[in-house]
């Protein structure tokens, strides 16, 4: 995770019409002297202005693992394999999905294949979302709420097109599915491209710095369809035989469930941090870098998904402190 | 003889070598063996006399990376696919023209080539989902579409069929035949390889999860191999079929394709126990030897009979990409990730 020989790649989602391939022109015409390879799929509203792109046909499939929920984007693993071919001819790579995409494919195949995870990092996920036509995409799809869950970033685009009230509104209905991804207000999808690209988003350096507004204890029990997110510390050291047991059965059993999981775990007698997070039932971990001298050594998970039991989970990660 | 300890490096004393400052995709022997080409990921393909592997030669022939690279029909010369969507000729000569071209931001990402009589051929290429298969002059003959993206293409040794690669299967096409349907061979999941028996017998796939599966052709019986750490990048019969050898675990692992195998028979291990990936295979053409690169950059060649290992490229030059055996068995030519290539003679003197 913090070997920087590993390429970025930023992916990007959001419906067709709120303002992807606008954003994506911005990136890659902006004078930044880095290069992108930029991946797009054949039904793309715009055209593309840059060297290097690819297109192909979003291709899943499910992996042969007995996980259900585990699918791959082949066509992906191919396209990183053949760009690292060329790997001194750009500095990160930019995936475009389609409109209606679940980002779980996509994210999951960050984990899942050893060539793609040794040569490449997920950077970030960043979801563009149309500020006036949200609440009835959310109304009519599960993609665009999923969409808004995987994100790191939230691209709230098009807010000219709205009232003050309603772009709250609107917002506020974000933060409901996801209290942790960063929210920019833009018009024309116009923001310093540094707020998207190398966030380092995936490697949860800022989910540790979130403000935990969310222990207010509301919200207790939630049994819908709603996507809602919520996040635990405890202050005493981990132990990872524990967790790993705790986190494993949680996955088997909930993975569907969970779209997203990510922590920053600070284990008994390890000067190190430990990094993890999981796609479903695909999860991974590594250390990242040491504790800071006098920093309070509070490990800290974060869950995005339906059907979130906020006693139970609290149990279970308070469950694996170290005796 | 020398008292050294160190094992003798074949590269030393019979081998050619130089650092192309490239990742080499892959290497080809022409098939009148006189010419080694090497296609790298900065489009170029460099060329070396076989018998004189003194004189090298680069050539400009892709606007960005060549993805596959197979000896041309004819004698001499090579075809090659790159990431600008053409499918390119490239003479023992250095002369470059075009087969095909399909587009830009489309991928030529499969090649293969069968020679037929009178200096006739045929080339299978791949971009996305779609097979071209043209005469060895460009003419296109037939487009076959599959229904994901193809990953591996494979002739059968008589020209007759086309083996491809793809999710869920893969798929055999008759060269001859007046309707094109394929005869597909079906297995979930995603196929990454492709790799056809010599006499016919059997088309086996490499799979995403670190398995291989194979096809009886005769009944369709299936043919689960398993068991790698890592997934199957290399799969190569010997000459007779009686061996598969496939590269993804810390030794060539080799699956017997006789006395009833590979059906319930344990694979042979060559060259393992370094702990060290092997990514590459190739079997010898003439004899029942097995060449081997690592991903520290180690090539060997083992014989299968006796098992013994003869190093032939110390680890020293990046993960070994690509082998090739020249026609005739009396040369070895190798690439690696950080550009290196080499050359080396095993014929006798």
């Amino acid at each position: 995770m913090a070997d920087t020989a590993q390429v970025p790649v930023t992916v990007l989602t959001g419906y067709l019409g709120a303002g992807k391939t606008t954003l994506l022109n911005r990136i890659l015409t902006e004078q930044h002297g880095r290069k992108y390879a930029v991946v797009i799929n054949e039904f793309g509203e715009l055209g593309v202005d840059n060297d290097l792109v690819v297109d192909t046909d979003e291709e899943v499939f499910e992996m042969n693992n007995g996980c259900i929920c585990c699918t791959v984007r082949g066509d992906l693993i191919r396209i990183v394999g053949g760009l690292m071919k060329r790997r001194d001819k750009f500095d990160g790579i930019i995936i475009e999905t389609t409109g209606l995409a679940n980002p779980a494919p996509v994210a999951q195949t960050f984990f899942v294949d050893e060539g793609v995870k040794e040569k490449a990092r997920l950077d970030a996920i960043v979801t563009v979302v149309d500020a006036k036509h949200l609440p009835a995409r959310l109304a009519d799809s599960n993609e665009a709420a999923d969409q808004i869950a995987f994100a790191d970033v939230i691209v709230l685009n098009k807010t000219d097109l709205v009232t003050p009230e309603e772009l709250e509104a609107v917002e506020a209905r974000i933060r409901q599915i996801n209290k942790f991804a960063v929210i920019h207000r833009t018009q024309r999808a116009a923001l310093p491209i540094e707020q998207v690209l190398d966030r380092g988003a995936f490697d949860l350096q800022r989910v540790l710095a979130m403000d935990p507004e969310f222990l207010s204890g509301e919200d207790d029990h939630e049994h819908n369809d709603d996507v809602s997110s919520m996040s635990f510390e405890v202050e005493k050291p981990i132990d990872p035989e524990k967790f790993n047991a705790w986190i494993g059965a949680l996955l088997q059993e909930q993975g569907p469930d969970l779209l997203r999981t990510k922590g920053i775990l600070a284990y008994a007698g390890e000067n190190r941090r430990f990094a993890f997070q999981a796609v479903h039932m695909i999860a991974d971990g590594d250390f990242i870098g040491p504790w800071k001298e006098g920093e309070p050594r509070t490990s800290k998970i974060v869950f995005i998904g339906r059907n979130l039991n906020r006693p139970r989970l609290r149990r279970g990660f308070e469950g694996c402190v170290a005796d | 003889m020398s008292q050294s300890t160190q094992p003798a490096f074949l590269l030393e004393s019979r081998g050619a070598h130089r650092d192309l400052g490239a990742f080499v995709v892959a290497v080809r022997f022409s098939r009148d063996g006189k010419t080694v080409a090497f296609a790298l990921g900065d489009g170029s393909v460099h060329l070396v006399p076989a018998a004189d592997p003194a004189v090298w030669r680069a050539v400009p022939v892709h606007d960005g990376a060549a993805l596959a690279l197979a000896a041309d029909p004819g004698a001499d010369g090579f075809v090659s696919g790159g990431d600008d969507g053409l499918l390119r000729r490239v003479g023992a000569d250095g002369a470059v023209s075009n087969l095909a071209s399909f587009g830009t931001m489309k991928w030529v990402e499969q090649v293969a080539t069968h020679a037929l009589d009178k200096g006739k051929g045929l080339v299978a290429a791949s971009v996305g989902k779609v097979v071209h298969l043209l005469d060895a002059t460009g003419q296109k003959l037939k487009t076959w579409t599959h229904p994901s993206s193809v990953t591996g293409l494979a002739f059968d040794t008589k020209g007759k069929r086309v083996g491809a690669s793809h999710y869920n299967g893969v798929s055999l096409w008759f060269v001859a035949a007046k309707t094109d349907t394929p005869r597909v061979l079906e297995w979930k999941g995603s196929h990454t390889g492709i790799a056809i028996h010599p006499e016919g017998e059997a088309v086996v796939s490499a799979m995403q999860e670190n398995a291989l599966h194979g096809w009886r052709l005769s009944d369709g019986q299936h043919m689960r191999m398993s068991g790698y750490p890592s997934k199957s990048e290399a799969l190569s019969f010997s000459r007779n079929g009686r061996w598969l050898a496939s590269s993804g675990a810390d030794a060539m692992v080799l699956w017997p394709f006789f006395g009833g195998g590979p059906m319930g028979k344990a694979p042979m291990e060559l060259a393992g126990g370094d702990g060290v990936l092997c990514t590459q295979v190739a079997c010898h053409p003439k004899e029942d030897m097995v060449a081997g690169g690592f991903a520290d950059g180690l090539v060997v060649v083992a014989d299968i009979a006796s098992s013994r290992v003869l190093p032939v490229v110390p680890p020293e030059h990046g993960k070994v990409t690509t082998l090739a055996w020249s026609p005739d068995g009396g040369r070895l030519a190798v690439g690696s990730e950080s550009g290196f290539a080499a050359v080396i003679d095993f014929s006798s003197r």
